[in-house]
């Protein structure tokens, strides 16, 4: 299958996603489960993910400007610019096409191959939309808290090990994390988490829910949802950055 | 009464049914026998509208199901129940969870009225006081039964089992095939079942079909098989050595 039906088909499952439900009570059920699940559960390995690149970004930059010419305030505003800009958004994007997405693919395409989707077909449900919707909703609800969860550990790490390490004093880090400091990074940084959730979920859904196998295509399909999804991420992250702060 | 007409279907260019044209009436238990690889599941997957048909036509009480939008065919198949080979039981949900699953999406009942219901099905198959069970934790046969209490919990008007009997020790497949019959005849169902298994036949086969090669081969009634001089059908019928030993004593 080439390139162009691939993206054919994907708009057409995307489209089938979003059609109305038969029941709104078993979806917002379903909305909550897939909100811990996809996102509750991950708060855990975003935060120690953020913890240590803020530590490592904030070391890397002190080591990186040890001049007189410039001024210690910087290591905080270069690390605070980072994880904001970038961090929070794309490289945690990336960390949950790995968990999230691998595990969507996965549930999606063993319902597939043990015919789970084929019930839902033959009992007259919308199986796209009762089975991708609500983890399409969930992630995008929850993506927002989950970068501003990374922006705020990350800034915190880095403030812890610039400390201990002793490359930069409290006062120092302090004044730079807060020195020209723009909000609509923030804006910009939540947006991209926004687009990644959809693009995470939908295209981790579409691998998923066109399995066709056993277990070695499920896990086949678990292995290009992650790279599939990784890939449009930073597609996207070109785009958006070009859009949104040209 | 479900009409299937000049019905087509081909992979990849390879024919798998050739205009198969049959019926299958109301309050009966229909059988699709064949050989593995004959082409009953894929005319059983056409018929309940899970592979798309490459001509010919499915009428449902009279209504062209092929011509159906997906959301008619929607409509329609809120009166389908299915057991799958496997069950295909929802694996995240409970006994009760998965028996109570169209009543959930589909009805206003009460919890109360659900709940009476569900315990219903589940007796009527057996499986009482089995409802927080998860499927894991069941039985080949408990699956099936589970699977039979989720399809006729909306009172449908047309059962389909694919293959109900495989991985099962004969005597819960006789159990399984008695259940079947009797809830065709409870919900005066148009009940469809692939199989090949010739217990079933005997058992339950009111009206009998059988696919030789993608090809409609043979219609009649269990009765009508034994009797039958088509060659391909003999082979099939008296394939194993225990019914081989039979006929020939029946012979003398």
């Amino acid at each position: 299958m080439n390139l162009l039906e691939h993206i054919g088909k994907y708009t057409l499952l995307v489209k089938r996603s979003f059609s109305r439900p038969e029941s709104h009570k078993v979806y917002y059920k379903r909305l909550v489960t897939e909100m811990e699940l996809l996102g509750i559960n991950s708060t855990g390995i975003v935060a120690i993910i953020s913890f240590f690149m803020g530590a490592v970004i904030t070391i890397q930059t002190a080591y990186n400007t040890e001049s007189p010419l410039f001024p210690a305030y910087l290591i905080g505003l270069a690390a605070r610019d980072a994880i904001i800009l970038e961090f929070s958004s794309t490289i945690v994007a990336l960390i949950l096409a790995g968990k999230v997405g691998s595990n969507i693919a996965s549930e999606i395409g063993t319902m597939r191959v043990t015919e789970q989707i084929d019930a839902l077909e033959i009992m007259g449900v919308n199986s796209a939309a009762y089975l991708i919707l609500p983890k399409i909703m969930a992630l995008i609800i929850l993506a927002p808290f989950l970068s501003m969860l990374s922006m705020v550990v990350g800034v915190i790490g880095g403030w812890i090990a610039g400390t201990t390490v002793g490359v930069v004093t409290t006062p120092d880090y302090i004044y730079g994390i807060q020195y020209v400091f723009i909000p609509y990074y923030i804006v910009y940084s939540l947006i991209k988490s926004v687009v990644f959730a959809f693009i995470i979920t939908t295209v981790s859904s579409y691998h998923g829910y066109y399995t066709r196998g056993g277990a070695l295509e499920v896990g086949r399909s678990s292995t290009l949802a992650v790279v599939h999804s990784s890939v449009v991420i930073l597609l996207f992250n070109l785009i958006l950055t070009q859009l949104l702060l040209s | 009464m479900i009409e299937v007409t000049h019905i087509n279907k081909s992979f990849d260019g390879q024919p798998v049914l050739n205009d198969i044209s049959v019926s299958f009436e109301q309050g009966k238990t229909n059988l699709i026998i064949g050989r593995s690889g004959s082409g009953k599941t894929v005319l059983l997957k056409c018929i309940v509208g899970l592979l798309e048909t490459d001509s010919g036509n499915i009428f449902y009480s009279g209504q062209c199901f092929t011509s159906m939008n997906r959301k008619e065919k929607q409509k329609i198949r809120q009166g389908f129940g299915m057991l799958f080979q496997g069950a295909a039981l929802f694996d995240s949900l409970n006994v009760e969870e998965n028996v109570r699953f169209k009543l959930d999406m589909f009805t206003t009942m009460t919890p109360k009225e659900k709940s009476e219901r569900v315990d219903f099905c589940l007796k009527r198959v057996n499986l009482a006081g089995k409802n927080r069970l998860y499927p894991a934790e069941l039985s080949g046969g408990m699956k099936k039964r589970v699977a039979i209490a989720r399809a006729i919990v909306l009172n449908p008007r047309y059962l389909f089992c694919d293959e109900p009997n495989s991985g099962l020790d004969p005597q819960t497949a006789i159990m399984i095939d008695k259940l079947i019959s009797e809830i065709t005849k409870e919900f005066n169902m148009t009940t469809l079942v692939n199989t090949h298994d010739l217990n079933s036949v005997m058992e339950i086969g009111e009206k009998v079909v059988y696919i030789h090669e993608g090809n409609l081969w043979w219609e009649g009634t269990s009765e009508e098989i034994l009797e039958t001089d088509n060659p391909e059908l003999n082979d099939f019928v008296f394939a194993t050595k225990i019914v081989k030993q039979l006929k020939k004593l029946d012979d003398i």
